[in-house]
């Protein structure tokens, strides 16, 4: 596999993209302030030495919450995607594999999902198994199937139809063998792309649905959540929603150009 | 075109019909049985919810209730509110019609933004490329929830020029009402039209016929309307078809962030009070909207281009 040039603005989503992630998992040497307890005596206070992004109604940390926000709003979407991906690869090196009526019923599965916008999956998945995190991670990565399965789907078909694999077919070498050891090492850095994209939308819908209040429950600390503070906004102290923006839109705009690199596209 | 035609429509219809099925029995799975919702935290004798079962069809094999819900859909019957006992299709009217200026506004911000910015980078290398590219890269990035609190904050609270919260009367005030929420809804699906429509109509201009056309002296306004835009628009009506149908779903966090009483609120109003009957009506709604429009922009597609159309009917 020949290494994939970054070039600047992927250099620069990387580094993004791994200060996120050391936030998220440094999170308590971070910030020194509890990201739940606040102090009633400074409710929506201004940017000091001890808030450096002020407080909320409660008088909570915003920095802190956003910090800490971090976690559910990165590992939310790490969930989805490997879940989906864990489904969705097998899935799609069947259908590849084995052709005829299981491609033709898999890819209406991809279909018929496909059709259903995963917000809306993910409000009715809330609606029948109560709101978490848990429900709406289920739905989103089922959401994500199609995403994930009808690119790889149609890329394996390629693949197997390449030489070398009926040579290894040939030499006697089992239908598993050949998929895992073989073919799945070619496609994944297409589905390394695709999955980096698809991680995007997830952490937007994700973040989305906590938004209106079916996935991570106040008062834990998400992005999502923290962007829906409307009494914030309304009391004219938006620091902190604006903060909390500026975290997704960054994450989602690195992980669009990394994506875009892997897959080698121009972007 | 026209056995395209039927076999797209029987690929809608047989999605529809899958869809209609998920959608039904996703809420049936839910814990606890519909008439529970009805009866609140004071559960009557076990008679009694028995005859309130066979009332309303629950002690039913859940196929046969599908189906007989699903001939009640399709003779425009959808069911009878278990909050308020009004029928559903009455309690569609209003949020139906805020749902769609909503959606309709902000496709038309999206077609008008997205085309003539894409249009404007490519014709013009240089700046003014650069910089609607980085604004519709950063575009891109920006959902709608985002940008609903920005756009409250900067132009409700700070500013005061519209509305942070539901309609007011006429039609100026639902224009007034509507302008920031569609603005929400714009930001993400005209960012990615644009990047779609620079790619395509670039891709256009370096073309041979263009270039041939431009040697022949055509006009470039001629030129860019009847050479560039024609055919740079396949891939543009896709993408625009695919967001267009997204905003409906889109419109749910929008409606939620700016009190707008339209198809999502009552969608999230449904889900938290467990009224399935209006939950199943408006995700069906939602999804039958979702497939339509991309239908609609494929159709477009094939017909504004012949080589599509020769493709497809083939």
């Amino acid at each position: 596999m020949s290494r994939t040039r970054l070039g600047l603005s992927g250099w620069i989503a990387v580094t993004v993209l791994t200060l996120l992630v050391a936030m998220a998992i440094f999170a308590p040497l971070i910030t020194q302030h509890d990201p739940n307890t606040g102090d009633l005596l400074a409710t929506h206070a201004g940017p000091s030495a001890a808030h450096w992004l002020g407080t909320d109604g409660t008088g909570r940390d915003n920095f802190s919450r956003l910090v800490y926000g971090a976690r559910t709003s990165l590992l939310g979407p790490t969930l989805i995607i490997a879940l989906s991906l864990l489904v969705g690869v097998p899935l799609s090196l069947l259908s590849a594999w084995r052709g005829g009526s299981v491609a033709f019923v898999i890819n209406r599965v991809f279909d018929v999902l496909f059709s259903i916008p995963g917000l809306l999956l993910g409000i009715l998945m809330v609606a029948t198994f109560g709101a978490g995190l848990r429900s709406a991670v289920v739905a989103l990565a089922i959401a994500y199937l199609p995403y994930v399965g009808r690119l790889s789907s149609a890329a394996a078909e390629r693949e197997r139809r390449l030489p070398y694999v009926q040579a290894l077919s040939v030499q006697g070498h089992g239908a598993t063998r050949i998929n895992i050891r073989h073919m799945l090492p070619n496609l994944a850095p297409l589905l390394a792309g695709q999955a980096t994209v698809a991680f995007a939308y997830a952490l937007l819908d994700l973040a989305a649905l906590s938004f209106l209040g079916l996935a991570v429950q106040p008062p834990q600390a998400d992005w999502g959540v923290l962007v829906n503070d409307h009494d914030a906004i309304y009391q004219g102290h938006p620091i902190g929603v604006v903060s909390a923006a500026v975290m997704i839109v960054a994450t989602v705009l690195s992980l669009f150009v990394l994506g875009s690199k892997i897959s080698g596209e121009e972007r | 075109m026209s056995r395209y035609l039927l076999r797209r429509l029987v690929g809608v219809a047989v999605t529809l019909l899958v869809a209609s099925m998920v959608v039904y029995l996703s809420v049936f799975l839910a814990p606890g049985s519909p008439e529970q919702v009805l009866f609140g935290s004071r559960p009557p004798s076990p008679e009694v919810q028995a005859q309130v079962r066979h009332a309303m069809g629950l002690d039913q094999n859940v196929f046969v209730r599908y189906f007989d819900w699903l001939g009640n859909v399709l003779t425009g019957n959808l069911g009878t509110s278990l909050i308020n006992q009004q029928p559903v299709t009455s309690l569609l009217g209003h949020p139906a019609t805020v749902t769609l200026s909503l959606v309709a506004y902000a496709a038309l911000l999206i077609l008008v933004v997205g085309f003539g910015s894409g249009l404007l980078a490519a014709l013009r290398p240089g700046w003014v490329d650069t910089t609607v590219t980085a604004v519709t890269s950063v575009a891109t990035a920006v959902p709608a929830f985002v940008a609903s609190g920005l756009l409250i904050s900067l132009f409700a609270v700070r500013l005061g020029w519209f509305p942070a919260y539901g309609l007011a009367d006429g039609f100026g005030g639902w224009v007034r009402g509507l302008t920031l929420p569609a603005v929400a809804l714009a930001v993400i699906s005209s960012g990615m039209l644009s990047r779609v429509m620079r790619a395509s109509a670039r891709q256009e201009l370096a073309s041979e016929h263009v270039v041939t056309a431009r040697m022949r002296g055509i006009g470039s306004a001629r030129m860019v309307r009847s050479h560039v835009v024609r055919n740079a628009a396949g891939p543009v009506v896709t993408v625009a078809g695919l967001q267009v149908a997204g905003l409906v779903a889109g419109a749910v966090v929008v409606e939620q962030a700016f009190g707008l009483s339209g198809l999502g609120q009552l969608l999230i109003t449904s889900v938290e009070q467990k009224d399935f009957p209006v939950v199943q009506a408006v995700a069906l709604i939602v999804v039958a909207a979702f497939v339509l429009l991309n239908l609609a922009a494929d159709l477009i597609v094939a017909a504004l281009d012949p080589r599509v159309r020769a493709a497809v009917s083939g």
